[in-house]
């Protein structure tokens, strides 16, 4: 019992360090790619390549002064933070990182909990950061949060259902919630392959879910300047970008589960490779993670933002009814063929 | 160990309640909701229903509470600082709220052995439910679809009408 | 089955305990520095005009509430999905019920759109 309570602490503490590194280096990156796009050089003064600028960084935010604005809902300021950062980091939780190994005489999957309802529990989860947008921008009391935290919920239901029934295909060929289940699905064959349209909206709804660009709406620096967060200030800033940061490596990782196999690497089964095995589906699952968290950069500074009518017009009339026939058409096509 | 975790989430659901109640500020009130069904979710996970947990998080604190709280942003006065809500009458609502509670007592005593349920020992409850709800309770089944489709209707020509 | 749920109990005290402590450690760092300027509200330099907490359009609400119907209805497909393969073996009545439960969920949305519920302007 108590060498279970170890192991589940350590895989917590390894996640926990884990995200909080990646979040660090994915700004750093996002830094280097924008200089690299617009030709310039990015970050590079502080350590060699500027690696060392997350820290500077970090160690910055905390000793700047931490503004609340008169007029705001105090308690409500001081909570949004934290609803933001907390269901970011709960939520990679039930992502299986690794095919896991046999030691302590039991076997370690490489996942903090691997239960039930897998993917239904991330979804609810990611539900609850919109508490952090919405009442961020409205205990604020300026009128630019206000509108970036209305928009931003709005937002984020709105491709909350084409998010959570394009998924549905991919449970009608599993027939299971448990992520790990799904991810031993795709062996040999790889989910993109079997439902590519339900990747190409589950790829757009996740973009918009994490208000990233084209869908940042909820910030969008000409209008409202800094959106929700536009009165925060010091750590509680950084605490909105963590948590925003931390839902794009669990979509970017989610992505990878759902669709490109998980941990598995093609041509090789890793289960039956011991330790080495495990090494390599981690590295597997970190490198195809990686990559997609490289497309959100390149999107980011590639594509225009929409305008708030046409990503409307996109969640309800083309995403929503398109998930709808993608999922008619495997049904029909598991019953029929 | 698990009456242990019981009692957190149960302190959660009592203390979210009563700020609902007592509070005076309306975005206080739903946003202590938001522990309430938090710990309500807790509460179901506890007794295994986690299909049920997952849910209740989706739908009340990821829907229904939004809409609370864009219906108390959106009638907010443009003059006033704070929403406020002045409590009801005390009168009537305790009367209402003991006749539930009888309510409740009465149905949770006359069952009998209601405390002795033991772990029925499913450890997948997702294809139970989905087999139940495609076999047996197939009708409430269709028939909730439908209700949801006369609340979309009604809430729809509603809001419209109010528009024009 | 509640074991599966107990690595996750220890994260939620662990991460809203991590979170604490993040706070209050920077809570000694940060330097207090105020005036009176600096707490008002951020209006691109100009002074701000009126209380800031204004109306906004109803068609939020709207969406929020066709929202809500549809999450319930996206809900019950999980189950049924888990379970489609496995009763498919029985018959096709799966895939039947669950094309009248989409059908009238469809219905809905035609008539949404119709209505312009989901136009922007």
């Amino acid at each position: 019992m108590l060498t279970d309570i170890a192991i589940i602490i350590t895989k917590i503490m390894i996640v926990i360090g884990g995200t909080f590194t990646a979040v660090a280096y994915l700004i750093l990156a996002e830094r280097k790619v924008a200089g690299f796009v617009q030709e310039r050089y990015g970050p590079n003064r502080v350590g060699i390549w500027g690696l060392l600028q997350p820290i500077a960084d970090g160690v910055k935010t905390m000793l700047k002064e931490d503004i609340t604005p008169a007029k705001a809902n105090r308690i409500i300021y001081h909570l949004a933070p934290a609803m933001v950062l907390a269901p970011a980091l709960v939520t990679f939780a039930v992502v299986p990182f690794g095919s896991g190994i046999d030691a302590f005489g039991r076997h370690i999957a490489f996942q903090i909990a691997d239960i039930n309802i897998g993917i239904l529990f991330i979804f609810a989860i990611t539900s609850i950061g919109v508490y952090g947008v919405v009442l961020g921008g409205w205990s604020s009391n300026n009128k630019y949060s206000l509108l970036g935290g209305v928009r931003s919920s709005a937002q984020m239901i709105s491709y909350e259902l084409a998010l959570g029934l394009s998924v549905v295909g991919i449970l009608l060929l599993t027939g299971s919630l448990r992520l790990n289940d799904i991810v031993e699905a795709q062996i040999g064959m790889w989910n993109v392959f079997r439902q590519p349209v339900a990747f190409m909206i589950f790829l757009v709804a996740v973009f918009a879910e994490t208000n990233r660009l084209p869908f940042d709406l909820a910030e969008s620096e000409q209008e409202l300047i800094a959106g929700y967060h536009i009165e925060y200030s010091g750590f509680k800033y950084s605490m909105f970008m963590l948590g925003e940061y931390s839902n794009i490596i669990t979509a970017s990782a989610l992505i990878v589960t759902l669709f490109f196999g998980g941990w598995t690497v093609p041509f090789i089964d890793v289960t039956k490779l011991g330790h080495l095995g495990a090494f390599l589906s981690v590295v597997s699952f970190a490198v195809k993670t990686g990559f997609f968290l490289f497309l959100y950069l390149w999107v980011r500074w590639t594509l225009p933002r929409f305008r708030y009518d046409q990503l409307m017009h996109l969640g309800w009339k083309i995403l929503l009814p398109l998930a709808l026939l993608n999922l008619l058409f495997t049904a029909a096509w598991i019953t029929y063929v | 160990m698990e009456s242990f975790v019981f009692y957190i989430f149960a302190f959660m659901v009592v203390a979210g309640g009563w700020v609902v109640i007592y509070s005076n500020n309306l975005i206080y009130s739903a946003f202590s909701l938001l522990f309430t069904f938090v710990g309500l979710a807790g509460l179901y996970g506890l007794l295994m229903a986690d299909f049920i947990a997952a849910t209740q998080i989706l739908i009340y604190a990821g829907g229904v509470l939004i809409l609370l709280l864009f219906g108390i942003m959106l009638t907010a006065r443009k003059t006033s600082i704070e929403i406020t809500q002045s409590n009801l009458p005390r009168l009537p609502g305790a009367i209402i709220s003991s006749l539930i509670f009888l309510l409740l007592m009465v149905v949770i005593f006359s069952e009998p052995n209601w405390n002795s349920a033991t772990n029925p020992g499913v450890k997948e409850t997702v294809p139970v439910i989905g087999k139940l709800l495609m076999t047996k309770y197939l009708i409430p089944f269709e028939l909730a679809s439908i209700l949801l489709l006369a609340a979309l209707i009604g809430s729809v020509f509603i809001a419209r009408r109010e528009d024009s | 089955m509640l074991g599966e749920y107990l690595p996750l109990f220890f994260l939620g005290v662990i991460v809203f305990g991590l979170i604490a402590v993040m706070l209050f450690l920077v809570r000694l760092l940060q330097p207090k520095r105020r005036s009176e300027t600096d707490l008002e509200p951020y209006e691109s330099g100009t002074t701000p005009t009126s209380f800031a907490r204004t109306r906004f359009s109803v068609k939020f609400f709207i969406i929020a509430i066709i929202f809500i119907i549809f999450d319930i209805e996206v809900v019950f497909m999980y189950p049924w999905a888990v379970v489609f393969k496995e009763l498919l073996n029985i018959g096709t009545f799966i895939f039947i019920e669950m094309l009248t439960f989409l059908g009238i969920l469809v219905v809905g949305l035609i008539y949404v759109w119709k209505m312009g519920a989901l136009e922007w302007d």
